[in-house]
Formats: C-alpha cells, sequence, structure tokens
C-alpha cells in the first residue's frame, strides 16, 4: 500500500532529504515550502500523514498544525514535527498543538519510515 | 533526481547552495537590524536562517558548523525572546559571527581546514554577550550533538517517571515478554494516534495475544460517541527488550494508562503507573471514527477495580514561554514578495548562449548572402530579415538576462570586507551600498570579487583619513565608504567612493618621479596625476600596512577590469573624498563592433569605444615627433596610432589621406586616435576567446565569426596604444599617460 505524504519544510535541503529517505516506492510525496503553501496543497490532496518543520516563515508548524486540526478530515491525520530541539518542552508543544509525534533532526531514513508507519499504517 | 549521480551528493550540494542563500538572507536582516528596523519579522528571518542552516548541517554531519550554528543560534534567539536588546555591541558580534559561518559552510563545503580557533573565540564572545557563564552550553552540547542521523527516542518528559523503570530492572532473560495494560484517553485520538497502529507494532515484535477490555463501555444511552472507553491487555511473548517496547508508545507517552511488566513478574506486578495527563478531559468533540466495530453492550458499566488505580501524577506541562512564537500571520510588511524560480544548471544556460551566438552568425550569413543576391533593401524578403534580426537581438537579451544576477551578493562580501579591513586598522568605517538589485552578468560578478576587494581596502585604507584627522577636519568620526551599481546606457558603473581627504596630487606625483615613473620636469593636469596611481609598481603607502599593502597595485585592478572589457577612472576632490569608476559591459557573450579593414585584413572594434569617426586629408595630420603623430580635431590635438604598424601589418605610409581615423574615447576623457583604412560594417558580433587556445596577443581582445564565415580579430584599442606607447620611447608620457598607462 502507497502511503501519501504531505512534507512541509521551508529548507529546499530538509525537502530533498525527506524525498530521498521516502523513496522507496512506498510512499508518495508532495512537499511544501512553509504553513501557508502546506495548506494550499492540503486543498489538493488527502495524505496519509503529514510531516512538518516547526520553524517556517509566514506560518510556522504549530500554526499549520491548528489549522490542519480545524479542518473536519484531518482532525485524526497523523503529523509528525521535524524538530532540530529534543527539548521535552517543545514536544509537549507539538503534542498540545495537536502533533501525533516528532521526529528530530537530523533523521534517520529508516526511523522516518519506521516512524510514518506507526502513525498511518 | 537522476540515477547515475549519488542522490545524496546532490542533496549535500543542494544544502550549500541553499546556505549561501540563507547566508545572505542572514547578511540583509543583520543589516535591516542595523539600520533600526524595528520590525520582529526580521529577528525571525536572521534566526531562521541560521537554524536551517544547522538544521542541513546536522544531517550531514558538519559537526563544527553545527556546534557554532547551534551556539549562535542560542543568542539569536535571546533578542528573538525579547530578552536581549540588539546594541551595537552585539550586532557587530553578530555580524562576526555571520561572516564566520559563511567561512565554515565555505570550509565545510570544499571539506577545508575549519577555523577551530575562531569559532572558539566567537563562541566565548557570544557567549558572554549572552551572559552564558558557559555551563548551559555545555549541557545542550549533549542535547544537540550532531546525532549523526538517529531518531531521537529518549522517553525524558518532565515530571514523569521514566517510563522503563519498572521493567528494565527485573526484567527476565529467559522468559521474554511482556504483559501489556493499554488505556487510551481522549488526547491520544485527539493527536491522530491510532490504537490499531500500536497493536500492529507490537504484533511485530512478537507473538500478541490480545484481550480487548469492553468493561467501561456504558449502556447505549449514556455513550458519548467520541470519548475513549476501550483499553488492551496484550501479552506479548518477544526478545524485544524493554526499550523497544517503549519505543513503540513513544508517542503516546502521556495520553494513555499504560502497564509494562515483565512476563514472569507478572505475579508480583509493580503498582501500576499512570501516565494519563492530569486535569479534566476536555469536552468530546463531534465524530471520531475508529469505534465502529466495539461491541455495544447494554450492560452496566463494568466496576472499576480492573481499572488500575492511577497515581496522582500532577506535573505542569505548560511549555516554557520562551518557546517559538507563532507567527500565523502572512509575513512582515517589509518582504518583497516571493518570486518563482526554477534552479537551471549553468552548463544548460552555458549551451543556450553558444547557440544564440551561433543564431546571430548565421543571421548575418544570411543577410550577407541577401545583400549578394541583390535584393532590394525594400524587398519583402529584406524586411523579413530585418524582423528577424530584431528578434534574435531580443532573444540574446533575454538568455543574457538569464544569466545576469544582481550584485548583491558581491556586495554582501565587500561590506564583510569592509568590516574586516576596518577592524585590522582601527577605523570606525560604514559601508553603504546602493543599487544591490543591479544585475550583472554572473561571469561578471565572479570576476569582480577580486578587483572590488582590493578598491574597498584600498578605500579604508588610503582613501579614509584616521579618525582624528577627520575630527580635525570636521567630518564625523564615521568614515563612509559607498559602493553603487546602476546601468548607464547599456553598461554597467560600479562605483567606489569614500568620504575620505581625496588623492594627495602633490605625494602622488612626488612618488612617481622618485621610482622614475614619469620624467622630473612633467606637467600633468591633475586627471593624470590621478592616472598615475595605475602604473605599475606604483604605492603610495608610507609604510607598508599588511591590509591593502601587499604588492598589488591598482595597476592589477585595472588590468582584471579590462579583461572584462571595463574600463576604470577616479575622480577626487582634495578634501572631500575620492571615487573609482567601473564601468563594465553587460554581457561578456556579444559585443556591438565595428568591422574595420586595416592593410588587407579585417578587424573589429568596440563600438562603444570609437566616438568619431573621421576621413583623413594630409592637412589635419601633424608630424610632433618623427613617428608620433597627431591629428587636430577643433582645436585639440589628439595622439593618432597607425593600426597597421601597431599590428606590424606594415611599414608606416608615407602618405596617409584617405585613410580613416576612428577617435577613441578613454574613460576619464583622454582621446586618442586610430588610423585604419576602411570601415566595412556595423554589427553585433560573438566573442570567441582566444585565450584558451592562444597565447594573448597584445591589443587583442577575442575573434569573431562574421557573416561570411571569416574570422575577424576583436581589438583591444587600448592595449594597443599601450603597446605602441612602449614601441615610441620618445613619446611624451605627458601625452599617453591617460590613454596608455
Amino acid at each position: 500500500m502507497t502511503l501519501e505524504v504531505l512534507a512541509v519544510d521551508d529548507s529546499r535541503t530538509m525537502r530533498n532529504m525527506i524525498k530521498m529517505a521516502l523513496n522507496t516506492g512506498d510512499f508518495e510525496v508532495h512537499t511544501a515550502d512553509d504553513g501557508v503553501h502546506g495548506l494550499e496543497v492540503l486543498e489538493g490532496i488527502s495524505p496519509d500523514a503529514i510531516i512538518t518543520d516547526i520553524n517556517m516563515p509566514r506560518m510556522d508548524g504549530f500554526g499549520f498544525i491548528d489549522a490542519v486540526r480545524e479542518q473536519e478530515k484531518h482532525r485524526a491525520t497523523p503529523i509528525l514535527v521535524l524538530t532540530t530541539e529534543s527539548a521535552p518542552e517543545l514536544k509537549m508543544r507539538a503534542r498540545e498543538a495537536g502533533a501525533t509525534g516528532w521526529i528530530v533532526k537530523p533523521f534517520d531514513p529508516n526511523k522516518l519510515i519506521k516512524a510514518l508507519h506507526m502513525v498511518a499504517g | 533526481m537522476s540515477q547515475d549521480t549519488d542522490p545524496m551528493a546532490e542533496i549535500r550540494a543542494s544544502f550549500f547552495i541553499e546556505s549561501e542563500e540563507l547566508l545572505e538572507a542572514l547578511q540583509d536582516g543583520l543589516t535591516s537590524l542595523e539600520d533600526g528596523d524595528e520590525d520582529g519579522e526580521v529577528i525571525n528571518v536572521v534566526f531562521r536562517a541560521v537554524h536551517s542552516i544547522k538544521g542541513g548541517a546536522g544531517a550531514f554531519g558538519l559537526e563544527a558548523l553545527v556546534r557554532f550554528a547551534h551556539r549562535y543560534e542560542t543568542a539569536l534567539d535571546e533578542v528573538r525572546g525579547g530578552r536581549m536588546e540588539v546594541s551595537d555591541k552585539a550586532l557587530k558580534l553578530f555580524f562576526q559571527a555571520a561572516d564566520h559561518l559563511s567561512d565554515l559552510v565555505r570550509e565545510s563545503r570544499d571539506e577545508g581546514e575549519l577555523p577551530t580557533e575562531r569559532s572558539q573565540e566567537l563562541l566565548a564572545q557570544l557567549d558572554e554577550l549572552i551572559g552564558d557563564d558557559g555551563e548551559d552550553a555545555a549541557e545542550e552540547e549533549i542535547d544537540f550533538q550532531p546525532a549523526g542521523l538517529s531518531l531521537d527516542l529518549d522517553l525524558g518528559l518532565p515530571g514523569l517517571p521514566p517510563l522503563d523503570l519498572p521493567v528494565a530492572e527485573d526484567a527476565p532473560t529467559e522468559a521474554p515478554g511482556f504483559n501489556i495494560h493499554f488505556k487510551p484517553q481522549l488526547e491520544l485520538y485527539e493527536t491522530g494516534n491510532e490504537p490499531f497502529q500500536l497493536l500492529k507494532a507490537l504484533h511485530e515484535l512478537g507473538d500478541c495475544e490480545v484481550e480487548i477490555l469492553c468493561e467501561d463501555i456504558p449502556a447505549l444511552d449514556d455513550l458519548a460517541p467520541e470519548k475513549s472507553y476501550l483499553a488492551w491487555n496484550i501479552k506479548l511473548t518477544t526478545a524485544a527488550d524493554a526499550a523497544e517496547i517503549n519505543s513503540v508508545f513513544e508517542f503516546v507517552e502521556g495520553l494513555c494508562t499504560l502497564e509494562i511488566t515483565p512476563l514472569n513478574a507478572a505475579a508480583s506486578a509493580p503498582p501500576p503507573l499512570d501516565l494519563s495527563l492530569p486535569g479534566d478531559l476536555p469536552p468530546p468533540p463531534p465524530t471520531l471514527p475508529d469505534d465502529d466495530d466495539v461491541p455495544v453492550m447494554a450492560a452496566e458499566p463494568a466496576p472499576t477495580e480492573t481499572d488500575p488505580v492511577p497515581v496522582a501524577e500532577t506535573s505542569e506541562l505548560k511549555p516554557e514561554p520562551k518557546a517559538e512564537k507563532q507567527t500565523k500571520a502572512a509575513g512582515g510588511g517589509k518582504q518583497p514578495a516571493a518570486k518563482s524560480v526554477v534552479r537551471v544548471d549553468l552548463d544548460r544556460i552555458e549551451r543556450l548562449v553558444n547557440l544564440v551566438g551561433e543564431l546571430v552568425i548565421n543571421q548575418a550569413m544570411l543577410s550577407q548572402s541577401l545583400e549578394q543576391a541583390g535584393l532590394s533593401p525594400h524587398s519583402d524578403a529584406m524586411n523579413g530579415l530585418e524582423e528577424f534580426q530584431r528578434l534574435t537581438r531580443d532573444i540574446q537579451d533575454s538568455v543574457m538576462m538569464i544569466r545576469a544576477q544582481p550584485v548583491k551578493s558581491l556586495f554582501q562580501r565587500m561590506s564583510r570586507i569592509v568590516r574586516e579591513a576596518s577592524s585590522a586598522i582601527k577605523k570606525d568605517v560604514r559601508l553603504i551600498t546602493e543599487g544591490e538589485n543591479t544585475e550583472v552578468d554572473k561571469t561578471v560578478i565572479e570576476r569582480l570579487a577580486d578587483p572590488l576587494t582590493h578598491m574597498i581596502r584600498n578605500a579604508v585604507d588610503h582613501g579614509l583619513e584616521d579618525t582624528q584627522t577627520r575630527l580635525d577636519a570636521g567630518k564625523s568620526a564615521q568614515g563612509n565608504v559607498r559602493l553603487s551599481a546602476s546601468h548607464k546606457s547599456g553598461r554597467v558603473v560600479i562605483d567606489v567612493s569614500d568620504d575620505g581627504g581625496g588623492i594627495n596630487r602633490p605625494r602622488v606625483l612626488q612618488i612617481a618621479i622618485e621610482k622614475g615613473l614619469i620624467p622630473e620636469d612633467s606637467n600633468l593636469t591633475d586627471t593624470e596625476i590621478d592616472n598615475l596611481l595605475f602604473l605599475p609598481g606604483f604605492s603610495t603607502a608610507k609604510e607598508v600596512s599588511d591590509l591593502s599593502g601587499r604588492g598589488v597595485g591598482m595597476d592589477v585592478v585595472r588590468t582584471a577590469i579590462q579583461a572584462l572589457g571595463g574600463r576604470i577612472t577616479i575622480q577626487s576632490e582634495p578634501g572631500v573624498g575620492t571615487t573609482f569608476s567601473i564601468s563594465l559591459p553587460l554581457t561578456l557573450a556579444v559585443l556591438d563592433g565595428m568591422v574595420v579593414e586595416v592593410a588587407g585584413e579585417t578587424l573589429v572594434v568596440p563600438l562603444n569605444l570609437v566616438i568619431e569617426t573621421l576621413t583623413l586629408s594630409d592637412v589635419d595630420m601633424d608630424m610632433i615627433r618623427p613617428g608620433v603623430l597627431s591629428i587636430r580635431v577643433r582645436g585639440a590635438f589628439v595622439p593618432v596610432f597607425d593600426l597597421g604598424v601597431a599590428l606590424g601589418y606594415r611599414e608606416p605610409l608615407e602618405d596617409n589621406s584617405g585613410c580613416v581615423v576612428l577617435l577613441i574615447a578613454h574613460e576619464d576623457g583622454q582621446r586618442f586616435a586610430i588610423m585604419i583604412d576602411d570601415i566595412r560594417d556595423q554589427r553585433q558580433v560573438v566573442i570567441k576567446g582566444l585565450d584558451e587556445n592562444f597565447y594573448r596577443s597584445p591589443g587583442i581582445a577575442a575573434a569573431t565569426i562574421l557573416g561570411d564565415g571569416q574570422i575577424a580579430l576583436i581589438l583591444d584599442p587600448t592595449d594597443i596604444v599601450h603597446q605602441a606607447g612602449n614601441a615610441a620611447p620618445l613619446l611624451d608620457p605627458a601625452l599617453v599617460s591617460g590613454a596608455s598607462s
């Protein structure tokens, strides 16, 4: 089963890393440059999981998660937060914002895949 | 992503390109802050730039870069969080750190030697700035060790007991397996987690006996569809250890009641551990899909004793106020709207440029053969050709536009040069840049970096007076160096000016005489004296400072500018300042040329240098001395060089009448003339470099292919005059100093 994933990150490098990590044939990856763009992209797709960065221009990760969760059809869509900080309070904030889980950058491609399967099947 | 290249290497390369952009944004942001921009978004942009570099660097294991970026970011975060004011001192340090960061990025990219000492020095200053005694840094260091590509699995939530304690210590080795009691709370569903996936993940670790506990399900009437009623008991037979089991529940930790007990220790089960969040559950939201298959039993709620007794656990889990500020609103007002861009490999553009070059040549050939066919200039074919020519020119301009880049990146490098140069010699200097968005051919920008660096250093070192002299002269203590770029009549003009003391002409003259560069009795105009600075081997610095006195003079700068088809001139006013102007062609690929004939050879003279053409009658020409000719043009004497002689095509002519003279303007207004036999055409020519295959011949800039397929050399008239001037030692240097040296 192919999982459809939306990855939102303002860093091109990071987007490419994610694309490469998920380039196993099991994933269909869409990308967006920031929260606002992410919401636009989201209008056209129904991803099985969303990966988002926190620190982004225009709309940051927390704002993005809020906005996604407000949408009825994405109330239960798994959202993984990409963060360089592993500080516990940051994880708590991500969770309070409605994130499903988190991945600490730099990430191991296998772990990313595992985490995606963990939340999205 | 193409298959024949290593995708990782490609991403790595793209990381460095992106880093350059981020560094540019960083410089921009810091400059805005320096200008007193109060917009809160600016510091966010600055922070994000450093943050993103850190993130990418971590992915490639660039430890030194990560470490520096991290602590730089920490300092910036202090400002961002409003805990620190941006003082001048802080800003200066931030600029230095930004410079250093770009060093680190470049060294990392080129796998060069990293300036670790400088890192330490700056980090110490950054720590000092934010009043950090280093303890935190050491602690964070652990946190931010580039994780070497690992997923963080630590489970340390604040205020919650470590999850694995009850099991880890008495986990049996011989009877592997665990009993797991799992009861999700509502938040587990709300954050998009799904018990089914967790059970599946457990199943992958070993054999599971799963028992669903429906005791909590209320009577149908009381059933709130979104509430969490279910719980599971799982007996997992596995070789996996507790940590692995815990990792399955990492994301739901704190969102459920979870007990994990080793199988054989089940009898002496440790007190249940409740990881639920404290406080009341929020009212259930409308619908949640999961529980379709729940057997709905019309039974009383099961007795509660099967529930583990929750251990009261009340930890405040509010995030620290310092955590990221939400910036939901779309962008700060000052940011220019994002442009949509495509990245193209430079090779492809080069190819396109070459093709357009071929097109120009072909079109010239076509036009020539149509003419030879004797078509009337008013025929449809000729009209069509004219249109074709116009389109070709448009295409050419557009292609050149692709290669064009704003000079901004170049200017940013220069602002760094000013910072370093001024701090090295303890002058307070501010660089003002104008016209950063002026676009210039990429190659020109790259090759402009060295000469411009030298000129900026000169301006700081020699151009500006020291602080005391400035104050005595009634000027501000802070010296100004202005760097500006603009488009002027088809050329790019870059000015470097300072508000220093101007060129000390008596001293320049004296040095030139002392060094034997000019005769002692020379009587030079101000402009001519200024131009002495461009003579090889000229240096005014009384003491060689380690800054600009590296034995590289302005002559090298001029040579570099000329190699780009550019010209450089000086304007200076005592006590007010000096301006160096560089004028450059927009492109290096195509040239408007005048096709001329000398001694049967076809040559091309860059059209923009020719200000006037004259046909000679012998009356106009005077011989000042043997071998030195001059003509009188509107009352002024202008030296004349016979191109045929200068290039060695022929001996000097007995009779020059009937020859054509091209009046060439030098940048500073000096003029000279070159004599040719005839003018054949005026057209665009494609520049074909010769340097790669031939030695650089004096006076020849490049070559081109004409419409008839013939190859013609493109002249560098200034260089020709220079050579001719050397060849004629009797020539009065005063006459040619502006033109030839």
